[in-house]
């Protein structure tokens, strides 16, 4: 329970960190909070040559209002997130996801950019930034690059990211006006990862679905939007059978492994409890055109 | 042998320059090298949350923090709290709350209850509830753990106050 050897080094700018994973030739990490890493260092599941601390790199840790989109600072820590009233009033989806994240102690180390290039299937901000259509901002020696959410999570633990590459920041686009939204997740204990989530955006165009963003975790080897559920309700007045074709629709599109805290029928199950309950309270928060 | 990290850290007030191995996690130079043996290691892999220390004001597993990481940092152990003659209000409210019977946990739950209380001072059950999930104990069944922080809470504001009005 001793991470194995490894140099470090803490670097103070994000060339000085993407030029030391370039020279460590894949053999290097990036260590932001640590709060996935040290984990797996310490059960050896891990052994890289270098450990490239970005914790001192400046103007990495933000939540700022750009116009039709927030953009977030890879450093910036779970707490932050979670008490940023500028998230709170634009992205309240996202607010509320954030009471989901680990705990305390978690939330005030760990940092949205590690969570994203760690890429755990039952972890909270993986799932949002695909729900949210949000863009990651990736540097590497040789250059800058956009990667949307929907490209970015390629399995348990897989990201597009290539091995010199590192996620400096995140833009989310805000939710319009009216959106509804809701985030329903069930996990053993509070703070452990879901054995199942679901959140959803929606609107209400003249009495019917307008937009609808389905995100689903926790029921695959990565996140997952429920593409089929999505455009099955769009265009359509709200009905309990058109709600049900949805569920229908979900439960039939997820494949969950079976492990130790659920079985895959059991989460196939909870999937789609949380996406009823998800639908309806969306729903009924997009009628009353208020994120109360 | 990989280069060893030279830093200067703040524990409880004392300042210490320290020369250590880039992969010696927190916990360990606590205990190890400081002999501060209050902080507990459980699990070491961040499920417990025996180790919590506060680092500059924060809380945080201390397994999973490498020492090298803290040059110029301050950090916070069991040990400055309080002593047996002299408890901090947090301590005294699990003394009196019996928030504890083996002891594994507790420097653990008092660091975090600091945390919670500067945090959210005027925390209500469930924001305290929530602040000490991320720490297991295994023998109180937590009832008692969480009345002493609510006593705690109300003994620090009542301090704050008859200290507002002197």
């Amino acid at each position: 329970m001793k991470p194995p050897p490894f140099e470090y080094l803490a670097v103070d700018s994000v060339d000085a960190a993407v030029g030391a994973l370039a020279e460590a030739g894949g053999d290097g990490k990036i260590i932001a909070g640590g709060q996935s890493l040290l984990p797996m260092l310490n059960f050896r599941l891990l052994r890289p040559s270098v450990l490239v601390d970005i914790n001192r790199v400046p103007d990495l840790a933000y939540v700022r209002d750009d116009g039709d989109r927030i953009r977030i600072g890879a450093l910036t820590r779970h707490y932050m997130l979670q008490t940023s009233e500028l998230v709170a009033a634009q992205l309240p989806v996202l607010h509320e996801a954030m009471q989901h994240v680990a705990h305390l102690a978690i939330r005030n180390r760990g940092t949205i950019g590690g969570s994203l290039s760690h890429a755990d299937p039952a972890a909270e901000l993986p799932m949002m930034t695909l729900l949210l259509d949000a863009n990651l901002d990736v540097r590497s020696a040789s250059g800058r690059r956009t990667i949307g959410a929907q490209d970015f999570f390629l399995g348990a633990l897989s990201t597009a990211l290539e091995e010199d590459d590192m996620v400096v920041a995140i833009d989310v686009p805000k939710l319009p006006a009216r959106t509804g939204w809701a985030f329903e997740e069930v996990s053993r204990r509070s703070g452990d990862f879901a054995l199942a989530c679901v959140a959803v955006t929606l609107s209400n165009r003249e009495d019917k679905f307008g937009r609808v963003r389905i995100g689903m975790m926790g029921v695959g080897e990565t996140p997952m939007r429920a593409s089929e559920a999505e455009a099955l309700l769009e265009g359509q007045p709200y009905s309990d059978g058109l709600v049900d074709a949805a569920i229908n629709a979900i439960r039939a599109s997820v494949e969950p492994n079976t492990d130790l805290h659920a079985s895959s029928d059991y989460r196939r199950h909870l999937v789609g409890i949380l996406a009823e309950r998800a639908i309806r309270k969306a729903w009924t928060r997009a009628m009353e055109g208020s994120d109360a | 042998m990989p280069e060893a990290v030279s830093i200067r850290i703040t524990v409880n007030g004392v300042t210490y320059e320290r020369s250590v191995e880039p992969r010696l996690l927190l916990s360990d130079f606590l205990r190890g090298e400081l002999g501060l043996t209050g902080t507990h290691v459980g699990c070491e892999h961040g499920v417990c949350g025996a180790c919590t220390v506060l680092v500059n004001g924060d809380s945080a597993r201390s397994c999973l923090f490498l020492a090298a990481q803290l040059d110029g940092a301050e950090v916070k152990t069991v040990e400055g709290l309080g002593t047996a003659q002299a408890m901090s209000p947090v301590q005294k409210a699990f003394h009196e709350c019996h928030a504890l019977q083996c002891g594994f946990c507790t420097p653990g739950m008092l660091i975090t209850t600091m945390d919670i209380l500067s945090k959210f001072p005027d925390a209500d059950d469930e924001q305290i509830r929530e602040g000490l999930s991320g720490n297991l104990c295994r023998c109180t069944g937590y009832q008692n753990i969480v009345r002493a922080v609510r006593m705690a809470a109300d003994n620090i504001k009542a301090q704050a106050q008859e200290e507002a009005a002197s």
